[in-house]
């Protein structure tokens, strides 16, 4: 198998560009790539688009991983499912400062695997008669009732595995994989952060999670 | 009669719902403590959003796991035959209908069995995170509630006014007072727990209630 190349964080984080979506595994900081986003808010590139889950929990004294972007307002824009653990969010949001949408988690996550998968969209009662409603199609399929929701494409991914070897093949561990595995489908450009590097080979083809095709760069977890 | 508020006898009473095999999903908070009441000789199986099955207890101090935490980002653990799993296929799970019991939170819940719990405009927006998919896709949904709110209305309302998670999905809400089924919008008082009586609900509660035919005070 080829074998990816290990760059450097300030590396990595160089290869995204103002304006950029950029696509962060993680939920409330659990399998987030915090090496990564340390990294993204050294060098300060902003106007980008925030896709993740939540906004992570914001330590309000000593602001880290994404939290620490968010209070260096570096999003213009977050697609997300859950902010009540950063009322730093929140507060952007009602002042007018970030374009926050809010989107179901389980909407969230499919719209994402339908860019990574080729699909042009899927059906789902989620959000039927609320405002999640509100601008989209709705389809009845044999009497049943659904909204029509569009796949999400992000330029970069930052995403966080437990295990990598060296051709880009990931493990991830327990609850830290989320929607880590997702998005490592659907970006442009794809980066790991692993805490482990092994050997090609090293993992048992059975057990290999996200499949090394996937993968551009791998960069080690601080 | 004096009203006291008892978070602890809604967790009791939605604990008794699930069969052994039940595959359930616990919401943050209150909810949450419905794991701690669960009667012995059931076995069920917990699911949680962010992505695995068999869901244990809290670690014991000093053995909390950075990869392993519950929806809420909460350190927790895994049983014996537990599994991990990614978040699409965690909400394919959710929507397709393998959660048999989904118990979540309420800002509001009304007698068509609607909820509302994820906003209070221009106050408090945390964002519907999850708890949007469980309620339409889990087979029963459970509203788990104190029934008062603080200025002394009640949470179960006849129409819901804040912004709703889900259109007519809420199957039974258990408060502090008793056990209800939403029914053609009407809340149907299956039991009421003393020291509470059916006059009572009825009197306190500014909604359409049904007294079930069957229906008991009960110890919880």
């Amino acid at each position: 198998m080829l074998v990816k190349e290990i760059i450097s964080v300030e590396e990595a984080v160089s290869k995204i560009n103002k304006g950029d979506s950029v696509m962060v595994g993680g939920f409330i900081g659990c399998g987030t790539p915090d090496s990564l986003l340390g990294g993204l808010k050294e060098v300060g590139t902003d106007d980008l688009t925030l896709i993740c889950n939540d906004s992570g929990i914001l330590d309000p004294e000593n602001p880290t991983g994404l939290p620490a972007l968010i209070v260096n307002k570096q999003f213009s824009k977050m697609l997300v499912s859950h902010i009540g653990t950063n009322p730093e969010t929140g507060r952007q949001m009602n002042a007018g400062e970030t374009d926050v949408q809010l989107i179901p988690q389980g909407t969230l996550v499919e719209r994402i695997r339908s860019a990574g998968i080729g699909l042009g969209g899927f059906l789902t009662p989620t959000g039927l008669g609320t405002e999640v409603e509100e601008g989209k199609q709705v389809i009845d399929i044999d009497g049943i009732k659904y909204l029509l929701e569009l796949p999400l494409r992000a330029n970069v991914a930052l995403i966080k595995a437990k295990v990598a070897d060296k051709s880009g093949n990931l493990l991830y561990s327990k609850t830290a994989r989320n929607f880590n595995p997702v998005m490592a489908m659907s970006a442009d450009l794809v980066i790991v952060e692993a805490e482990e590097l092994v050997e090609i080979g090293d993992i048992d083809p059975e057990h290999v999670v996200t499949p090394s095709i996937f993968v551009d760069y791998i960069v080690m977890s601080k | 009669m004096e009203y006291v508020s008892n978070k602890t006898n809604i967790a009791k009473r939605i604990a008794r719902f699930f069969e052994s095999g039940s595959v359930v999903n616990l919401g943050i908070g209150l909810p949450t403590q419905v794991a701690n009441y669960i009667p012995e000789g059931v076995t069920v199986v917990l699911q949680s959003e962010n992505g695995f099955l068999g869901l244990g207890p809290a670690p014991e101090k000093g053995k909390e796991d950075k990869d392993l935490t519950n929806a809420g980002g909460q350190p927790v653990t895994i049983l014996p035959g537990g599994m991990c799993f990614d978040s699409a296929t965690s909400f394919g799970i959710i929507r397709g209908g393998h959660v048999d019991y989904t118990v979540l939170g309420v800002l509001e819940v009304d007698q068509k069995g609607n909820l509302a719990n994820y906003k209070i405009p221009g106050k408090m927006v945390p964002g519907m995170g999850g708890a949007i998919d469980l309620v339409v896709g889990a087979k029963v949904v459970i509203a788990a509630t104190l029934h008062f709110e603080k200025n002394g209305g009640t949470k179960l309302k006849r129409e819901c006014s804040l912004p709703l998670t889900a259109r007519e999905q809420v199957n039974y809400v258990v408060t502090d007072v008793g056990f209800f089924e939403i029914k053609d919008n009407k809340y149907i008082l299956k039991e009421v727990f003393a020291p509470y009586t059916t006059d009572f609900v009825v009197e306190k509660t500014d909604a359409d209630i049904e007294i079930a035919d069957d229906c008991q005070q009960v110890e919880i």
